[in-house]
């Protein structure tokens, strides 16, 4: 794995300030909900995944069940499938990296790596976004757990807007061929159709056929963006 | 909250098997070029069902809001090669003038 561009480094780093902010409100309704500090801590640490865990404290704060919550948070984590299958040619094949590279492959994480457009810096990505972001939500969901209400609503600052932004920028990459784009308007086009008939998680699993359209209007070998060469 | 240990307990596995499951499923083989093009593809589908879903939805209703001018402004940045920090700069900057004159 070659060192990690500094510029790579610095949007992992970015990331993670911008995710941590998330982590702040995370710990805030979290505590809110009624959940205890270490309890709204410890989900940050093991579930390590936001949209899931916002979904299963709000299932649980409106007197939902734990079977709910779990059926909730596991249905919006759902497309982690698909991100691992789209980093496995990029991870390093050893089994004990990949079993500890599991608890950190998150939206951010596999952005970052499959942004690169040299494949040898996905690795390297991964881990810097990954951890970096780690870090980052953790510290955050102690501050707002621990600080709750004191530090006020994160949308009044428009932060609510960073993280489909901060997307927006990892998907650039992606945009370059043909192929990337209709998989990306494809499955932005089926995830919108789909969020008023289906529950929450739903539409964004359901936006993996759009690699399928994708894969179909651009086989391999057809777009010379495709290849792997400098 | 005493059954929140259980439904943590459970989350936590449960994410973690589903984050491990794409990593490990296809062992050592070596993949299809068609299967290695979908998986490349994969990334662009989802993440762009994750930016609309995150820019436009409010639960089960499709909505355009203060998130809407953040994800605009983005891509200019974007559009115009901004770095990665300029990018995010420009759309809380959006969203929070247009909550702040709405």
């Amino acid at each position: 794995m070659p060192p990690t561009p500094p510029a790579v480094r610095r949007a992992a780093v970015t990331l993670g300030a911008a995710v941590g902010v998330f982590g702040v409100s995370f710990g805030v309704v979290a505590t809110g909900a009624g959940l205890s500090v270490p309890m709204a801590c410890a989900f940050s640490l093991f579930v390590f995944t936001g949209a899931t865990q916002f979904a299963a404290v709000g299932v649980l704060a409106s007197g939902g069940s734990p079977v709910a919550a779990i059926a909730t948070g596991l249905l919006l984590g759902a497309r982690h499938i698909g991100y691992g299958l789209a980093l496995h040619p990029l991870l390093p094949r050893s089994r004990r990296r990949r079993l500890l590279a599991a608890q950190f492959l998150i939206d951010e994480s596999t952005a970052m790596a499959t942004a690169q457009t040299d494949k040898r810096n996905a690795a390297g990505a991964f881990w810097w976004a990954g951890l970096s972001v780690f870090v980052a939500w953790n510290l955050g969901t102690a501050v707002g757990a621990v600080f709750g209400d004191a530090l006020g609503d994160p949308a009044d600052l428009g932060l609510d807007a960073v993280f489909p932004a901060a997307f927006l920028a990892l998907l650039a990459p992606h945009l370059r061929d043909a192929g990337g784009r209709a998989a990306a308007l494809s499955g932005a086009a089926l995830a919108l159709t789909l969020v008023p008939f289906t529950p929450a998680g739903v539409p964004i699993v359901a936006g993996a056929i759009g690699a399928l359209v994708g894969l179909r209007l651009a086989p391999p070998g057809a777009d010379p963006a495709d290849s792997d060469a400098p | 909250m005493t059954w929140g240990w259980p439904a943590l307990a459970g989350l936590a596995a449960g994410s973690y098997a589903l984050k491990v499951l794409g990593l490990l499923v296809l062992g050592d083989r070596t993949l299809h070029p068609t299967v290695l093009r979908l998986l490349a593809l994969l990334p662009a589908a989802l993440i762009a069902a994750l930016i609309v879903v995150s820019t436009f939805a409010n639960e089960r209703e499709l909505v355009v809001d203060a998130r809407a001018a953040g994800l605009a402004a983005a891509g200019v940045a974007v559009w115009r090669r901004a770095s990665f920090l300029v990018v995010v700069i420009a759309a809380a900057g959006a969203a929070a003038a247009v909550r702040a004159i709405t």
